[in-house]
């Protein structure tokens, strides 16, 4: 009895506190956006330190993820990429392009009825393999494809 | 620097196609203004698609985004009619959001 007392005391301190939280502008509630922005990842330099980051390092070859993305890029500035995956249970893509100074571009994850694909313009400063990693039940999966690069995309 | 922002989902089969386009300079970092410094990074981070309120996509992206993103995205399940929201935020702070219906 004791025990349920506190737990709904401490349930209304801790609304109390979201309240005074709230008044004071300490919780901004329209920026309904999450931060999360995994840092050490982006800022690797090898796509291996980035796979390590995003706790993807063991990976296996799959035929079921399937990267469209030109053989010949004109313009590395804004190369079309597509990607997805078959495998099931997939929730999450990472983009990486291995020679780019940093080579993770981009992570997504999926959940409720969002299917593992993703189609972006990337930049492309020289030809690279262009790796596509896919979590599907805490294993990870890739494949790769490679895109020369005729006009490095470095500029911007 | 945050532009228009212009989306549009069409149900193609099963699945709503969802596309997206964001008006952002994506700068790398590694370009030279004409005064010969650096221009610094400003790119968008974190991107999040929300079907009727709920988030069903959340990404992150670096600077190797094109300039003025367009992504395309497929959500299963989804009906003519839902709200399809979608939302930036950059290495600034900066943050931008538009919705569209599913057509």
């Amino acid at each position: 009895m004791d025990e349920a007392r506190r737990v709904v005391l401490r349930g209304a301190g801790a609304t109390g506190v979201l309240a005074v939280a709230l008044a004071a502008g300490l919780l901004k509630p329209e920026r309904a956006i999450a931060a999360s922005w995994n840092k050490a990842a982006f800022d690797a330099k090898s796509a291996v330190d980035a796979l390590k980051s995003i706790g993807a390092a063991d990976t296996q070859e799959s035929g079921d993820i399937v990267i469209e993305a030109p053989q010949i890029a004109e313009n590395g500035a804004v190369v079309p990429i597509e990607v997805s995956s078959k495998i099931p249970g997939t929730t999450s893509l990472a983009v990486l392009i291995e020679k780019n100074p940093f080579p993770l571009a981009a992570h997504f994850k999926f959940t409720g009825g969002a299917m593992p694909f993703v189609k972006v313009n990337v930049k492309m400063g020289e030809s690279s393999i262009v790796r596509v990693v896919a979590d599907a039940g805490g294993k990870h999966y890739t494949a790769t494809k490679e895109v020369k690069v005729t006009i490095g995309g470095c500029g911007g | 620097m945050s532009g228009p922002m212009k989306a549009r989902a069409r149900m193609q089969g099963s699945y709503a196609d969802v596309r997206v386009l964001m008006s952002h300079p994506m700068e790398t970092g590694q370009r030279k203004g004409r005064d010969g410094k650096p221009i610094p990074k400003h790119f968008i981070q974190n991107l999040e698609v929300k079907l009727n309120g709920k988030t069903v996509i959340e990404g992150e992206v670096s600077q190797a985004v094109s300039r003025n993103p367009v992504f395309s995205f497929r959500i299963g399940g989804a009906k003519a009619g839902d709200k399809v929201e979608i939302s930036w935020l950059d290495n600034k702070g900066d943050t931008n959001k538009t919705e569209t219906a599913v057509a």
